[in-house]
């Protein structure tokens, strides 16, 4: 199967929804829902292709003299390529929900953004080059940013200007260098097992910076200190949040940051001129650090936001790491984070709509009103903590005894200790909510449910239900990660 | 010694020259500015001649003669459309001058820049 | 027939400029002008092909064999600049007719039209003659009718912008008559391939040298290289849109055209960058250029004046690519000349559309543009996409190339300052895209509400430099391959 067709879904569904406008939303909706699971199905081909061994690539289109824009897709790529896929359809069902609950406007625009994000996701999950990455990261960041100023009022336009100005900052200002950088030093763009540089002829210092460069110019990652447009993107509606601030975006971030290290560095060339020493500490405190701000967030979404700035920072130091069971573990939590932090997303949405509150001080007792989301929102919250029985658990063990390997336990210590931090931040909210009292009851007075429109609730089971599934079933995923070659 | 007067004619090339450039700088009434203009073009036309000029030569005339000398004819064809470039360039710059005293009411310089700035942007 | 076309590349204008004037009507001499510039456009890229596949022509004047005679040279560097200066007037004169009708009194418009015949007519000739002198001539011709096309302007101060222009742009052009004659005396000859060979042997190395220096610093008044660049902003403001999407596109690039002929098929490379300060002045001024002007243009608040200023920055990134002096620095300075010519000349006139619809370009007002003009305001954004280097946009092309180009030659300084300029033009795009497309209009009036998008005579030709733009920059090795070969050309001296 031929990676490009990953792209024509999406991308074709923008006239229909254009078309079918305001005026015809089931039809607009169902036709982004068909998309999707067109989507879904075309990358489950070439997942069935890669595990069967047939090569899958596209065809070459000549962007500069030297180097072409060109997809072909490797495990990774397909982990990447099917979560987000299988998600997009999932969030389209609970925007469904969302966005009419909560009177959005210009949800065509909404609509048609989200495609574009989506097909550009496809073009970064299945690039066969830093070129074809680079190119599809920008397309990203640009697209998005209508999503993020969505609201259009002065709070909406000076975040939209944070994230552009951080996102494309960092992007042309260290990532577009470090590109030309490897262009110059190796000759070659291409993802190749093993890496390029290895004998490029740059100097132990040199491939520090470049790494830097690397890490830094994929602000999307949400390192320290180019983290703040996550938080700023927050005032987006709900299922951008969900979808592009907990998987598409920050995912493809983090996603680049692994395939380059994977496949441009190597992750022997990493571990052999010690590249990663001094970044260790930064994604290290990144992790800690971002913890702690999430403790004294009392906006839930806020409180996610940087929930996920502090997970981001795990994939890294597993990429820094640079060891093929980090790596892996790197790999295993862009899934199960992504499923976690979608659903607890969703619930914030949930609660949102149902009860307008975004407030954490204010959700005492609110469990009894939506048990539902409450319920679904405590097992997204273990999986992010790491706990079984939910799909969190596997990737952090992974991670752990990846760090292990590097021969300190420096690592694995900031890795419990977030841990800890992850339970102190998120287990009150479903803790207050089910345990304190309603403050809205008169004494005596039973809760009545008033959970989120059906939609909204369907995709929030879905995306639980995966988490646990993830922890019972993780075969497929880890046979997939397997196939990945390392040198 | 010999040679500072034997090449005054450059010598006038360069007194012409950084005259036309001073007037054109330091004066603000455009019509003296043209007239520098015209000053300093002028001065290249002359720098032109005094290149073909060869010593005891005279007209190019085709003639049966091995020692016939002549000047080089050529930078004088192309002085000749200088020239009408230079003649067309002030008829611009003057006609110029007319629209900009009719909506301005002046050709002072400094005057133009102080109306100008008064004037809102877009 | 095919023998004359590089004749007919200069007479077709030529001839249509006073055939304009005795037309009188104004539509008429519009087609008249838009007949000539198609024939134009046509000729220039059956010349392209011809030289693509055959080498380079040569076409001498009246039959005259050069080095006596002039000589019309055309390889794939002027081929392709013939290209985009034929191909931009050809799709700026349909643009121009609804755009002009509204700010040129009609019974002006047949001088409009000569001027812009006679303007198209010297920058064709720049290019496409291989004699000196000649290149002074076409100059003239083109920047006398520059002038004129500029004091149409509406604004008065496009009065003063034209005289000021004229008077910087008159010593420019006498400096480089000056830089011929010196030439001219030291080596005997005006034919450009005659004085590649001739200079090094020349006896009178001094007088070459000045020759050097005033033709240097005409041509760097021309094309508006910083700090020579005071005529531009205002020329640009205030002239009439169409004329600026034109000149934009054009002018500039024309005389940056002239500033390769001269340092690297004329002089040689050697001689421009190697002995001489060329390494030493051209490079920082051109730098300079770009970080200061892009620093300028975010504070402007008229949208042509900050396009003016991005203008001259561009012409930076294509003179630093210049004087890099290697093959991958030229490839990418030439390409920029051409990405830049159709990015610059599509925001030019996209402000034309939104000017001929709102009255003003005054940025902080143009709040909510889009819902009144959606088709130009894409087009302005795409536009000022390809003017950041957004990928798959042409400019993402010529930076990309540009900065490969100084890492390959060590200078690490001057990538990381493209990307710096490249920030800043986040800045004052974004700003403007910020305010047309998210920020609601802040009094309702009447004429804020519903659509009122610019005529389709005007959005038509908006969207094939969009479009052509769009196509260069997602299959960028097109038009890179054309610009290598005009490098390896250009590196390789005249044949």
């Amino acid at each position: 199967m031929n990676p490009l067709w990953t792209l024509v879904p999406p991308l074709a569904v923008i006239p229909f929804i254009l078309f079918f406008g305001e005026k015809r939303k089931n039809l607009r909706e169902g036709s982004i829902i068909i998309a999707g699971l067109v989507l879904l199905l075309i990358n489950n081909g070439i997942y069935t292709d890669v595990m069967a061994g047939i090569p899958v690539e596209s065809g070459e289109l000549a962007l500069l003299a030297d180097f072409s824009l060109k997809l072909s897709a490797e495990p990774m790529g397909v982990v990447f390529g099917l979560l987000a896929s299988f998600l997009w359809v999932v969030t389209t069902v609970y925007s469904i929900g969302y966005m009419r609950g909560h009177h959005e406007i210009n949800q065509t625009r909404f609509y048609v953004c989200f495609a574009i994000a989506l097909a550009a996701v496809m073009g970064a999950a299945y690039a066969d080059n830093l070129l074809t990455l680079f190119v599809a990261y920008e397309v990203i960041t640009i697209s998005t940013y209508p999503l993020v100023t969505h609201a259009g009022g002065d709070g909406a336009r000076k975040a939209g200007r944070i994230y552009l100005g951080i996102l494309m900052g960092t992007s042309i200002g260290f990532l577009l260098p470090a590109i030309i950088w490897v262009a110059a030093a190796a000759g070659t763009l291409d993802f190749v097992p093993g890496g390029v540089l290895a004998d490029a002829g740059i100097g132990k210092g040199a491939m520090a910076v470049l790494l830097a460069l690397f890490l830094f110019g994929i602000a999307k990652a949400g390192i320290m200190p180019f983290h703040r447009w996550l938080p700023a993107a927050m005032v987006a509606p709900t299922p951008v949040s969900a979808l592009l601030h907990a998987v598409a975006v920050v995912k493809t971030g983090v996603f680049s940051v692994l395939k380059i290290v994977t496949y441009t560095f190597g992750i022997d060339t990493v571990t052999v001129t010690g590249a990663a020493h001094w970044l260790l500490p930064v994604a290290a405190f990144t992790v800690l650090a971002a913890s702690i701000v999430a403790f004294t967030k009392d906006n839930l979404k806020a409180r996610l936001a940087y929930s996920t700035i502090s997970q981001l920072s795990y994939i890294l130091l597993a990429a820094l790491l640079a060891t093929v069971m980090s790596v892996s573990g790197g790999v295993l939590h862009i899934v199960m984070h992504a499923f976690g932090k979608i659903t607890l997303f969703f619930c914030a949405g949930a609660i949102m709509v149902a009860l307008h509150k975004s407030e954490i001080s204010k959700m005492n007792g609110i469990g009894r009103r939506m048990p539902l989301t409450m319920g679904a929102f405590f097992i997204g919250a273990i999986s992010i903590i790491g706990l079984p029985p939910t799909g969190g658990s596997w990737s952090k063990l992974l991670i752990a005894g990846g760090s292990l390997d590097s021969g300190t336990i420096i690592w694995v210590s900031v890795l419990m200790l977030s841990t800890l931090l992850n339970i102190a931040y998120l287990l009150p909210i479903p803790l207050r909510a089910f345990l304190r009292p309603d403050p809205d009851l008169q004494p005596g007075e039973t809760a009545t449910w008033q959970e989120a429109p059906y939609a909204c609730l369907w995709a929030i089971a879905l995306t639980a239900t995966s988490c646990v599934l993830l922890f019972l079933y993780p075969r497929p995923l880890t046979e997939l990660i397997g196939l990945i070659q390392w040198r | 010694m010999s040679q500072l007067i034997g090449l005054y004619s450059y010598w006038i090339v360069i007194v012409l020259m950084m005259a036309g450039l001073y007037i054109m700088i330091a004066r603000y009434n455009l019509v003296k500015k043209i007239i520098g203009l015209s000053l300093f073009q002028t001065s290249i036309f002359y720098l032109y001649i005094t290149m073909s000029k060869v010593d005891g030569g005279t007209a190019p005339i085709l003639v049966d003669d091995a020692d016939y000398v002549y000047s080089n004819p050529l930078p004088h064809v192309l002085i000749l459309t200088a020239i009408v470039v230079g003649v067309a360039t002030s008829a611009v710059a003057l006609a110029l001058i007319v629209r900009i005293y009719e909506s301005f009411g002046t050709i002072e310089e400094d005057e133009l820049k102080s109306i100008e700035a008064a004037e809102p942007d877009a | 027939m095919i023998d004359q076309f590089p004749a007919l590349q200069i007479m077709v204008p030529l001839v249509a400029a006073p055939i304009c004037v005795m037309i009188r009507n104004p539509r008429w001499s519009w087609v008249c002008a838009m007949v000539a510039s198609t024939l134009a456009f046509l000729i220039s890229i059956i010349l392209l092909q011809q030289v693509m596949a055959n080498g380079v022509i040569r076409y001498a004047v009246g039959g005259w064999a050069a080095p006596s005679g002039i000589e019309y040279y055309i390889d794939a560097m002027n081929a392709a600049v013939l290209v985009l200066v034929s191909g931009i007037s050809a799709v700026v004169l349909v643009y121009a007719y609804r755009s002009v009708a509204k700010s040129v009194p009609a019974e002006k418009h047949y001088l409009f039209y000569t001027a812009w015949l006679m303007c198209v007519c010297g920058l064709l000739g720049i290019v496409i003659t291989g004699d000196a002198f000649n290149v002074f001539v076409f100059l003239e011709i083109s920047s006398l009718s520059m002038y004129t096309l500029i004091s149409f302007g509406q604004d008065r101060r496009a009065l003063t912008a034209s005289f000021r222009y004229l008077v910087l742009g008159s010593v420019g052009a006498s400096f480089i008559l000056i830089g011929i004659g010196f030439l001219y005396a030291a080596t005997g000859t005006l034919n450009m391939t005659d004085l590649a060979a001739r200079i090094p042997d020349s006896e009178s190395q001094r007088a070459v040298l000045v020759a050097f220096s005033f033709l240097t610093m005409g041509v760097l008044i021309k094309s508006a290289v910083f700090p020579l660049h005071a005529w531009l902003p205002n020329a640009y403001t205030f002239a009439p849109v169409a004329v600026t999407a034109f000149l934009a596109g054009t002018a500039t690039k024309v005389s940056l055209y002239v500033l390769l002929r001269f340092f690297f098929s004329v002089f040689g490379k050697d001689y421009s960058f190697g002995q001489h300060l060329l390494n030493g002045v051209l490079l920082p001024a051109a730098v300079a250029g770009f970080v200061l002007m892009s620093l300028v243009a975010i504070f402007q608040n008229d949208l042509r004046r900050m396009l003016a200023y991005s203008s001259v920055a561009q012409v930076g990134y294509i003179v630093a690519g210049f004087s890099l002096a290697t093959q991958s620095g030229l490839t990418a300075g030439i390409v920029h000349v051409v990405n830049h010519g159709m990015v610059k000349a599509s925001l030019f006139m996209a402000v034309g559309c939104i000017l001929y619809r709102v009255g003003h370009v005054h940025t902080p007002s143009l709040d909510n543009l889009m819902k009144r003009m959606p088709f130009t305001c894409v087009a302005f954004i795409i536009s000022g996409m390809g003017l950041i280097g957004v990928p798959l946009t042409v400019g993402f092309v010529s930076k990309f190339t540009l900065i490969e180009a100084s890492l390959e030659k060590g200078w690490w300084a001057i990538a990381a300052l493209v990307l710096l300029s490249s920030l800043m033009a986040i800045v004052y795009v974004g700003r403007v895209i910020e305010i047309m497309v998210f920020r609601r209009s802040r009094e309702t009036g009447p004429e804020s509400s519903g659509m009122c998008e610019a005529p389709l005579s005007m959005l038509v030709p908006l969207y094939v430099l969009v479009g052509v733009s769009l196509y260069f920059g997602i299959n960028g090795s097109a038009t890179l391959e054309v610009a290598g070969r005009a490098a390896s050309f250009l590196l390789g001296g005249l044949q």
